[in-house]
């Protein structure tokens, strides 16, 4: 692949208009479909990702504000809930069948088209051609699909919403044979058949992505770009897309199978089942062959999730503490060993499954060693901070959420990696408080710092800043009022997944602290929506960029003109002299010294 | 109606607030860029450290708010083993913890940005690295070696005097079968199984079963210090044998049968005197999502003395008493209509009771 080769076809994008601010002053003016809707160009699709991912999480987080609602007050009604959900809500009492139906819809939503769509999406195709200095990925062609396919994915989940049985509602891991068998609950039915082709669909899509992700970072470098030259955020996207292109298609398999269970006959993981008053015909399948499909990817998945945010903190952390992130080069090995052991605990999840008790000790280990590269990371970014001159705005606060959020989910991690003691808190709300801090909360904290320090890039104005600091603040406190009290019931056993816990003589007694939950996280909730405000009203009414370098920030994309048309860079491709985190002095008053600046002589490289 | 007024006034709410996070620009330009940014970085570096006092104070409120409410009083051995790994893990964890946050917090008020500072260039230190390589490691090594001593302990065999119980899964509620006098389990069929006569699938071929007794009630009925081995199994779909009291936990697959032993150390009515609660009962809890039932599916584990458990074996009935189709021959695996929808309006009722 040439870099040089300038991008042609409908999609034609000579660089020398891309200074201007307005679409309207362009010299070849595309098509609105070529340039909205069917866009080859990186930056475009990173945005349609990202409002989809909004548009997704939005619904995502209304379910979980429906079925808190149910949690934390399961004696009240609330009337508004039947003018959105209809007779699943009958008199604004949620049904046990939607209940779970809201449970499982939530966890997909947020995990893979929220989680790994919206933000995978969204920050591989803004950064790693900005910031590896290239023209656009590897393929735009495939690069479009994945989008498409995405959507295509997107619309047959949401079809499933509103079809008669409901949606999916095993759980987001959709075991079989309660997922397999018709019989055995309402979303078993047609809801359940759309999710699987949805799911199809969605790994498809993430495949195309993830391939296109990785020769890009690993051909499409400009001169001068050498490997370890890389910002942290590329390496991280490009573990991720390697996360990704080795365990979706274990997934797809699975899903595979499942396919075949439901509608052919087949008994992969039926066996010796008795149901709906008729002994079924299925022998010598094993649900746990599921279990381990589903979590070969399962597991990466949770990294897949992690990595960018990682990736997006350390840049954030470093740009606006003026300082090189410490131990770039520890920070890369702990990536890799974090993407290798992703690989060989998955079945951490499966400890009470009856699965070998020798085979789970090897998990156990495998697992804990995680916590090596964790814990490297961790110290590393407090390192970074340390005698730095922090500038606390927005994107700054939530990268140092982030690495407070994923300090608190990962210590948790270590409870349930060890199997002596994931026995008694599997499948309790320890488990519920663990992952979302670790990979929901955490995740999204690394998504918004991006959000915030990458919107002038992505629109050429900034975020309101005053918005950006209550968002902080209400979503941090929130965060931990929400998931620190779930620890406690998880503590005393408390199983996750219950509708009601009112016939239950151990775990009644957290009804008020469940009330006291949902209400911090409807609270939450809103004020996501002011981000989402914030965010939509910023594109357009936003404080407009001025200069090309607003952070002072030392990697390639802020060398590309405010607002840059296809094809990023006017006339030539910078080149990169040194690596990524030069913050010291230049000699000229500046804290920083771009990766474009040739070292100064007698100077050595990093 | 409702939901559009209150659409509405979300919507203006966030129109205000963006108005006044607006005004907040303009006065940053009107009132010097510089100024106001710093001032700006000064107070958030200030809140970010009552945020994190707060913090602390709320987790001391929580745990003051939640103590002996926790781990439930452990009800066997192998579950005070698991409380002291428990504290030991959560010591460790909890040192880290708040080292870590309150670091993380104190660099971000110590080192806020101002005019005099500049950042120290620190890009690597190999000496540091391997500090914080080494003590994670060692730390893990350690509760590894901890868990794995308890998870052997917890997983392994059965001793032979056991009594072996089964517990079988359905939507959604347990089934539990005891060996009777002969001190075996018959074997059973799923193809067998007969929600009228034999919800189990026993084989009435087998004179194993013709003692063996069967609650539909969920109670698991055992004797204190007698160890009491579980063949867990379900019917229909994965469910999980929870047992908070025993700190212990193990799915229940169809197709597979997965054990589970312990030794209950304290009756259920000594349990109502240590917890102070005279409705306190062992619960089994499903941990496994199994349906819209799943919330319900509630069995319960019942410990009593000897002489107790003895004078209650006593009044069952083995479950072959007017069930063994002596007369009629082996059940039909399939059944006819009314008894698949005998079995739905059970389980209807089950959820509604609860």
């Amino acid at each position: 692949m040439n870099n040089e080769i300038i991008i042609d076809g409908p999609n034609v994008a000579h660089g020398h208009e891309a200074a201007t601010d307005h679409h309207g002053h362009e010299h070849h003016e595309q098509h609105f479909i070529w340039k909205y809707i069917f866009s080859q160009d990186h930056k475009m699709i990173c945005k349609q990702f990202l409002v989809t991912g909004i548009i997704w999480a939005i619904i995502g987080a209304m379910m979980s504000v429906f079925f808190r609602l149910q949690l934390g007050f399961p004696d009240s009604t609330f009337p508004i809930m039947e003018k959105f959900l209809g007779d699943w809500a009958k008199g604004g009492k949620l049904s046990a069948e939607f209940y779970y139906a809201l449970v499982t819809m939530h966890g997909t939503i947020l995990v893979f088209f929220v989680l790994t769509a919206g933000l995978s999406g969204t920050f591989a195709n803004l950064l790693i051609p900005l910031q590896v200095g290239a023209r656009d990925m590897a393929s735009p062609f495939m690069n479009m699909l994945s989008y498409w396919f995405f959507f295509l994915a997107s619309v047959l989940m949401m079809v499933s919403l509103f079809v008669e049985t409901g949606p999916a509602s095993g759980g987001w891991t959709t075991y079989p044979p309660l997922s397999a068998l018709k019989e055995a609950s309402m979303g078993s039915g047609i809801g359940m058949d759309l999710w699987l082709m949805s799911m199809a669909i969605f790994v498809v899509s993430a495949l195309l992505g993830g391939l296109n992700y990785i020769s890009t970072v690993l051909n499409m470098r400009t001169k001068g770009m050498t490997m370890t030259r890389l910002p942290l955020t590329c390496w991280a996207l490009f573990f991720t897309a390697v996360l990704g292109v080795l365990s979706f298609p274990v997934l797809f398999s699975g899903l595979v199978l499942l396919i075949f269970d439901r509608n052919f006959g087949t008994s992969f993981y039926l066996s010796e089942i008795f149901i709906g008053g008729k002994a079924l015909p299925h022998i010598g399948g094993s649900a746990i062959l599921y279990q381990h499909l589903f979590w070969f990817l399962g597991h990466p998945e949770v990294y897949i999730i992690m990595l960018p945010g990682m990736g997006m903190a350390s840049e954030v952390l470093a740009t606006h503490s003026r300082k090189p992130i410490f131990g770039y080069f520890a920070m890369i090995i702990s990536l890799v060993g974090i993407t290798l052991l992703a690989f060989v605990v998955w079945a951490h999840h499966m400890f009470v499954t009856g699965m070998s008790p020798f085979l789970g000790s090897i998990f156990v280990l495998l697992t804990l060693l995680i916590a090596v590269p964790s814990a490297v990371k961790v110290f590393n970014w407090i390192t970074t901070i340390w005698r730095g001159n922090l500038r606390l705005n927005p994107a700054m606060l939530f990268a140092l959420g982030f690495v407070s959020l994923f300090i608190s989910g990962g210590l948790t991690g270590i409870f349930l990696g060890n199997s002596a003691l994931d026995i008694h808190l599997h499948d309790t709300y320890f488990v519920v408080a663990h992952f979302h801090i670790v990979m929901g909360v955490s995740a999204f904290f690394g998504m918004f710092a991006g959000i915030y320090h990458w919107f002038p890039k992505m629109f050429g104005r900034f975020m309101n800043n005053t918005l950006g600091y209550v968002h902080f603040f209400v979503t941090f406190a929130g965060a931990y009022l929400i998931f620190w009290p779930m620890h406690y019931e998880g503590i005393a056993g408390m199983p996750r997944r219950y509708y009601d816990y009112s016939a239950w003589e151990s775990f009644r007694h957290f009804q008020s602290i469940n009330g006291f939950i949902s209400i911090v996280a409807m609270i939450v909730f809103f004020t996501q929506l002011l981000f989402v405000y914030n965010f939509f009203v910023s594109m357009y009414r936003g404080r407009k960029m001025t200069t090309l370098n607003p952070w002072g920030s030392t990697t390639l994309e802020w060398t590309t003109p405010i607002n840059p048309g296809h094809g990023n860079w006017v006339g030539e491709i910078p080149e990169v002299h040194r690596w990524p985190y030069d913050y010291r002095d230049d000699g000229h008053g500046n804290d920083f010294i771009p990766q474009t600046t040739p070292l100064r002589p007698g100077e050595e490289a990093h | 109606m409702s939901v559009f007024i209150i659409i509405t006034l979300i919507v203006l709410v966030f129109i205000i607030i963006y108005q006044i996070g607006k005004a907040s620009e303009y006065a940053l330009i009107l009132r010097g860029e510089e100024k106001v940014r710093a001032q700006t970085n000064r107070a958030i570096a200030i809140l970010l450290l009552v945020m994190f006092v707060l913090g602390m104070w709320g987790i001391w409120e929580c745990n003051e708010m939640f103590k002996g409410q926790m781990l439930p009083v452990a009800a066997c051995k192998t579950g005070e083993n698991y409380d002291m790994m428990f504290n030991v893990t959560t010591l460790v964890t909890g040192i880290v913890f708040f080292l870590t946050q309150f670091i993380l917090f104190w660099f971000c008020f110590k080192f806020q940005s101002n005019d005099k500072r500049t950042a120290f260039y620190f890009p690597h230190n190999n000496k540091l690295e391997i500090i914080w390589t080494t003590i994670p490691a060692i730390a893990m090594a350690i509760l590894v070696a901890i868990g794995l001593r308890n998870w052997f302990d917890v997983t392994s065999v059965a001793p032979a005097e056991a009594t072996v119980v089964e517990i079988v899964g359905k939507q959604f509620n347990w089934i539990i079968r005891y060996p009777g006098k002969d001190n075996e389990l018959g074997k059973r069929d799923f193809r067998k199984i007969n929600d009228a006569n034999n919800i189990l699938g026993l084989d009435w071929n087998d004179p194993h079963n013709n003692d063996d007794v069967v609650l539909q009630n969920g109670e698991l009925h055992c004797v204190v210090g007698k160890p009491v081995k579980l063949l867990i199994n379900s019917r229909d779909v994965i469910h999980d044998v929870g047992l908070p009291h025993f700190r212990l936990k193990m799915d229940a697959v169809p197709g597979i049968t997965t054990t589970l032993w312990f030794i209950p150390s304290i009756t259920t009515d000594s349990m109502k005197i240590i917890t102070k609660n005279p409705n306190f009962v062992y619960e089994i809890a499903c941990d496994q999502l199994c349906g819209k039932g799943h919330y319900s599916m509630r069995g319960t584990v019942i410990v009593h003395t000897q002489a107790d458990y003895d004078k209650w074996m006593a009044t069952q009935q083995a479950y072959a008493i007017g069930n063994n189709p002596a007369a009629a021959p082996a059940a039909p695996a399939v059944q006819p209509a009314a008894d698949s929808s005998h079995a739905k309006v059970d389980s209807a009722k089950i959820v509604k009771a609860n």
